[in-house]
């Protein structure tokens, strides 16, 4: 009998929390793959957030270390200074990277540490139970913005991989999404690219994947979907943001 | 005979060099006065030894890079001084929780807010209580010199490893600026427990490992509490220590820690000198605090009263009542701000006290 699809090497054998539609299994399963096919679980690191991604440790087959809220680009950069040679990754969500972490985020680009950072915006703070986030669209419920985001109240949503852009530091930034199956296979190359140029001691690499929250949205995963790719998409521009010359 | 040669440090270059020779090999610090010899002696020295320095964006930053260096095995510090070790407690409070090993060092300077940059000892309830959120402690190591200081520094990291947990330099900014003799000792060494359980890699390890200050279910959370009440007890056994000075028959004990027991030592000699019995009594760990032998001094039939000195308004104080529970009558004399009490001070109030007791 021939093996079709299997589970990735780079996962534990345990269920998912994650809810229906959410993107953070499909990155994780991404994540894991890029690990497994550059033959790394066994020296990878893998720093984890806070929100719904706080269980991530439990998971992924490598070694994992738990950060407190926003600041996993503080541990990430000391893990791959005193690790040179293996693989670091940062993972985390909206609230704890754009809002909480900024300072740790933008520090890290700025000293170009090399290390990636997989960056989840689904537009709101998850695992609270639907707040707003500095990512949260124009006119997008919160629970913290019952009438919507407003400009003149809340300020526009922050693009993160143009604001890291402007660090010298920062030698690759490409958003992505996971919203079907050729943006997932998009999303992958992009994931395994900023590894690669890891590895390959670049500079520090950024991978923002736009991800669907069904639940705190307050739509099915279909319908989750087709809004992130009408509107998320329409205001965070899919593609390498910026891809220095090596 | 050996013959050891005294050499003149700056107390904070000193702490930082001691940490280099026991070991440290990940410096990560934030500019405050009176601390900033630390990190800028790091910033040349780490190098030099192989180490990692980064001089981070903020204490928040600088306390998390100690967390990701211990998480993944590598022995790290921090310094601070007041303001900047209260934004620390973030992570400190999660090197609790996740079990990490690393130093921390504090060398207090007035407050409350950004108060001044004058020595102090006004963080002692932080140190000693936590200072984060949680149910937890530190070994709080508290120097009353440099040649203290290093040999303290040097046996915080052994502490730290055995007890996985941070350990807390608890000085001021008197100790950190100032400079005097010191010899460099061997500390000798502990035996340490294997580093099983990083996150370095798994490198043929048959299983990951996941360092977290996470445990959702109040079950094991609770658990987990409970283990770490078990670990402080055993610290409170094996780690207490302190200092004493003619304490067998005083009449007068002064308990004082830090730069004020020294001062406090010159007025105890001074009373001597004119016939009263004086004894000091100097907590060498503030937290665990030395509580079962200043109970057991207090006792004494001879000792009619204590003082407490501190460059605060009273905190050990607190410590220094729960161990007496009233024995004898305890009384306080403390400058803050950044001021210094002076031998006269506190051989005065030593007097009064007596007179006031007799």
């Amino acid at each position: 009998m021939t093996t079709v699809y299997r589970k990735s090497a780079g996962l534990q054998d345990r269920d998912l929390h994650y809810c229906p539609g959410c993107g953070h299994g499909i990155v994780h399963k991404l994540i894991a793959e890029c690990m497994e096919e550059l033959g790394v679980i066994d020296s990878a690191i893998l720093v984890c957030p806070v929100g719904c991604s706080v269980f991530a440790g439990n998971y992924f087959a490598c070694d994992c270390i738990e950060a407190i809220h926003g600041r996993a680009p503080a541990v990430g950069t000391a893990v791959k200074h005193t690790h040179p040679d293996q693989l670091v990754v940062t993972y985390q969500g909206d609230g704890d990277l754009a809002s909480i972490g900024a300072a740790e985020i933008v520090h890290a680009a700025m000293r170009g540490e090399k290390f990636t950072t997989v960056f989840i915006n689904n537009a709101i703070y998850g695992m609270t139970g639907g707040q707003m986030a500095p990512t949260t669209l124009l006119g997008q419920r919160a629970t913290t913005a019952p009438l919507g985001r407003k400009k003149e109240l809340h300020g526009s949503p922050m693009r993160v991989c143009e604001l890291l852009a402007s660090q010298e530091g920062l030698a690759y930034a490409e958003r992505v999404c996971v919203a079907d199956i050729p943006h997932l296979n998009k999303a992958k190359k992009a994931i395994k690219k900023a590894f690669e140029l890891q590895l390959a001691g670049v500079g520090f690499t950024f991978v923002e994947v736009l991800s669907a929250c069904p639940t705190n949205w307050g739509m099915s995963p279909v319908e989750a979907n087709k809004w992130l790719m009408e509107n998320m998409a329409a205001y965070y521009p899919l593609g390498v943001i910026k891809e220095a010359q090596v | 005979m050996i013959t050891v040669a005294k050499e003149l440090w700056k107390g904070n270059e000193a702490i930082a060099e001691a940490a280099v020779r026991a070991g440290c090999r990940c410096f990560f610090g934030y500019p405050i006065t009176p601390q900033n010899e630390i990190p800028e002696y790091m910033s040349m020295r780490m190098p030099q030894v192989g180490g990692v320095f980064v001089q981070s964006e903020s204490e928040l930053a600088a306390i998390n890079m100690v967390y990701g260096a211990a998480a993944s095995g590598v022995r790290a510090m921090t310094s601070s001084s007041s303001p900047g070790v209260s934004l620390k407690q973030e992570g400190i409070s999660a090197m609790c929780s996740g079990e990490l090993p690393g130093v921390v060092v504090n060398m207090m300077r007035g407050g409350p807010g950004l108060g001044t940059i004058q020595p102090s000892q006004c963080d002692y309830f932080q140190a000693t209580r936590g200072g984060g959120n949680g149910d937890y402690r530190t070994i709080v190591l508290a120097p009353c010199d440099i040649q203290e200081a290093v040999d303290m520094t040097q046996e915080a990291f052994d502490l730290a490893d055995i007890y996985r947990m941070p350990v807390v330099i608890l000085g001021d900014g008197m100790i950190g600026q100032m400079m005097e003799p010191i010899e460099w000792h061997d500390i000798p060494k502990r035996e340490l427990p294997p580093k099983d359980w990083t996150a370095s890699g798994r490198k043929g390890r048959d299983h990951s490992n996941f360092v977290t200050s996470l445990r959702i279910d109040a079950a094991d959370c609770e658990q987990f509490n409970l283990s770490l009440e078990a670990k402080y007890k055993t610290i409170a056994e094996k780690e207490t220590r302190w200092a004493e000075q003619d304490t067998e028959d005083c009449e007068i004990l002064v308990v004082a820690y830090g730069t004020p027991s020294r001062i406090a030592l010159s007025a105890v000699e001074e009373l001597e000198a004119k016939g009263i019995k004086a004894g000091l009594f100097r907590p060498r760990t503030v937290w665990p605090f030395p509580s079962e032998r200043l109970a057991q001094i207090a006792a004494q039939p001879g000792l009619k009263a204590i003082l407490v000195v501190e460059m605060s308004l009273g905190q050990m104080l607190e410590d220094v009542q729960l161990a007496v529970k009233g024995a004898k009558p305890v009384r306080f004399y403390g400058r803050v701000g950044g001021m210094i009490p002076s031998v006269e001070e506190i051989a005065e109030e030593a007097e009064k006290i007596l007179r006031e007791v007799q």
